[in-house]
């Protein structure tokens, strides 16, 4: 650590020009992949997807350090109320993933001014989120206007993109980059903001958050917000791209875990620790569950086995690792 | 009400299930005093600072700071309007930079980072944190975390600053460059409240002394005068013991 002094800032570092013009170079080859590799388009789209919820988790769960263990709720939120207000009243998705989107913060204060206001943390927070998402599993399960347990299939138009149909998988992959980018950016630019420190004192400390002048019921409303609201709008794409739902795949505690074991082996409470996750986590769950296809649920027994072995052995995740590599390589 | 009062304690008492940790506890503090809390372990010091800070609601009495009645306020609240304290038990964000550990204090007073970094570093050079402000908070030293406990609270600029034992733990050397700390704060016209155990720092620091005895004020006063009150002795040393003199 050399001698500090004013000139630089530490705590609003931005990137150098060499790292923005990586990031555009990436960026490009990013847009050519589909027309590059067609075949692994459908597997990017995933790891997109799952990235961007990822992240949305990672704002309450790795910065404010509320660990949420029902994210499918806001997922599953945002997949019924685009999907039902298309079929039932023949909104756009367009237009429905903006309320999905205002659903889901809305739902997410709701919880939050519940738990927040009493000082819930830890188990018991990630207990309630569990709670209203078997809530909402229970209710579309049994529920048949909204489709009950068989689930609701969005009709094909061909191709629509008025009603975010679309025949090829390549307008997905653009939304899907750009949400995950949008979201990207979003967070790296939070981490530089008041906010952005306030969350991370409220992850290290309640009290002394507190007793330093930070409102942290606001701080962890405006987490739940954002986290609440991005994972529902992630629900309305894969709704669109899927053209099905059911309350198993959306609301299901499974989905609970594929949305918060990437951000958690990624690295918690860093930028690219959800998309490090995803990256690796997406494909290794696709391809077992193509290569074990008659033994459903063995990608669970991978997830399993790689939690317990990150947990041992890399507490700060993979950006942790990369950290600790860099540092050495540093100092070598 | 004096016009000077900066703190005004009326009547304070809280029971914790029965326990009387405080009962109708009363003193003022006067603009820009060095004011000494100190009382045999289990006496309602920290209780009396929780109940002040808003993280503890009194069953009954008053607040009062700068005029303004505290009791129903919430701790950042209370922190905004220019009251800051230390705890006892050191809180650092561990995970954060010395530095960030201050800036989130600095917030107070400025939404922009760029001008939250440099008031934090006006704050680390002033308690002499300024060459480790890059390094995590976990990594430090005892001494370091205390000065980084007064550092943060100092970062939100206060009027009153209360400190709970920023003291304990530290060799008489690391004590006086505190105490030295302490005065400098004074200086610049910030009162404070300060509970302490070490009779030699507290004695030669404060203004006013107040002993508190099992939730109860034992006496109010200078220093010296203190050091030779009966009920004072004999709280802490217990009764009829040879250093009592009549």
């Amino acid at each position: 650590m050399s001698q500090p002094t004013l000139a630089t800032s530490y705590l609003k570092r931005g990137l150098s020009r060499q790292t923005w013009i990586i990031i555009g170079i990436v960026l490009v080859l990013l847009h050519l992949l589909p027309r590059a590799i067609p075949q692994i388009v459908h597997i990017v789209i995933m790891i997109y997807l799952f990235a961007t919820m990822g992240q949305a988790w990672n704002v309450l769960g790795g910065y404010t350090g509320q660990f949420s263990f029902g994210h499918s709720l806001f997922f599953g939120l945002g997949a019924y109320v685009s999907t039902l207000l298309y079929l039932k009243l023949g909104i756009t998705p367009w237009i429905g993933i903006l309320i999905s989107c205002l659903s889901g913060i809305a739902l997410g204060l709701f919880i939050g001014a519940l738990s927040f206001r009493y000082g819930l943390k830890g188990p018991f927070f990630a207990l309630i989120m569990l709670a209203f998402a078997e809530i909402f599993h229970m209710i579309t399960m049994g529920w048949n206007a909204v489709g009950g347990s068989p689930g609701l299939l969005i009709p094909l138009k061909g191709n629509a993109p008025h009603l975010m149909q679309f025949t090829s998988k390549q307008p997905f992959y653009y939304m899907a980059l750009w949400m995950m980018v949008g979201s990207l950016y979003l967070v790296w630019r939070l981490e530089k903001t008041r906010t952005g420190l306030y969350f991370l004192s409220v992850r290290e400390d309640h009290d002394a958050a507190e007793a330093l002048g930070v409102d942290t019921f606001k701080v962890q409303m405006i987490a739940m917000a954002i986290s609440a609201g991005l994972t529902a709008m992630i629900g309305t794409i894969y709704a669109q791209y899927l053209l099905f739902i059911d309350p198993d795949s959306t609301f299901g505690i499974l989905n609970s875990v594929e949305i918060m074991v990437r951000p958690i082996i990624g690295g918690p409470g860093t930028v690219l620790g959800p998309l490090l996750g995803s990256v690796v986590l997406t494909p290794l769950a696709e391809i077992t569950r193509l290569a074990f296809q008659s033994y459903s649920g063995v990608y669970l027994m991978w997830y399993g086995m790689i939690l317990v072995i990150v947990i041992m052995f890399l507490p700060h995740g993979l950006m942790g690792m990369i950290r600790q590599i860099i540092d050495k390589y540093r100092k070598g | 009400m004096t016009s000077n009062s900066v703190l005004n304690i009326v009547d304070v008492s809280k029971s914790f299930r029965g326990l009387r940790a405080l009962s109708g506890v009363s003193f003022t503090l006067r603009q820009g005093e060095i004011f000494g809390l100190i009382g045999p372990n289990g006496a309602g010091k920290t209780t009396l600072f929780n109940v002040i800070s808003g993280f503890l609601k009194p069953d009954s009495g008053r607040v009062g700071f700068l005029g303004k009645d505290l009791v129903r306020l919430k701790p950042h609240e209370i922190c905004k309007m220019g009251l800051a304290r230390t705890f006892q038990i050191v809180k650092p964000f561990s995970y954060l930079s010395i530095l960030e550990n201050v800036a989130v204090g600095c917030f107070n007073a400025t939404n922009d980072i760029q001008e939250a970094e440099e008031r934090a570093w006006e704050v680390l050079r002033f308690v002499g944190l300024e060459k480790k402000a890059l390094s995590p908070a976990m990594s430090t030293t005892t001494p370091d975390r205390k000065r980084l406990e007064l550092a943060r609270a100092l970062a939100s600029q206060p009027q009153l600053l209360l400190l709970d034992e920023v003291m304990a733990g530290l060799n008489p050397t690391e004590q006086m460059q505190i105490v030295g700390l302490v005065r400098e704060v004074r200086e610049k016209g910030t009162t404070l409240l300060v509970i302490e155990h070490t009779m030699r720092v507290i004695m030669g620091l404060c203004d006013r002394i107040v002993v508190l005895n099992h939730g109860e004020c034992i006496a109010e006063g200078e220093p010296s005068a203190i050091c030779s009150d009966k009920d004072v002795i004999e709280a802490y040393l217990g009764k009829g013991n040879t250093f009592v003199r009549d």
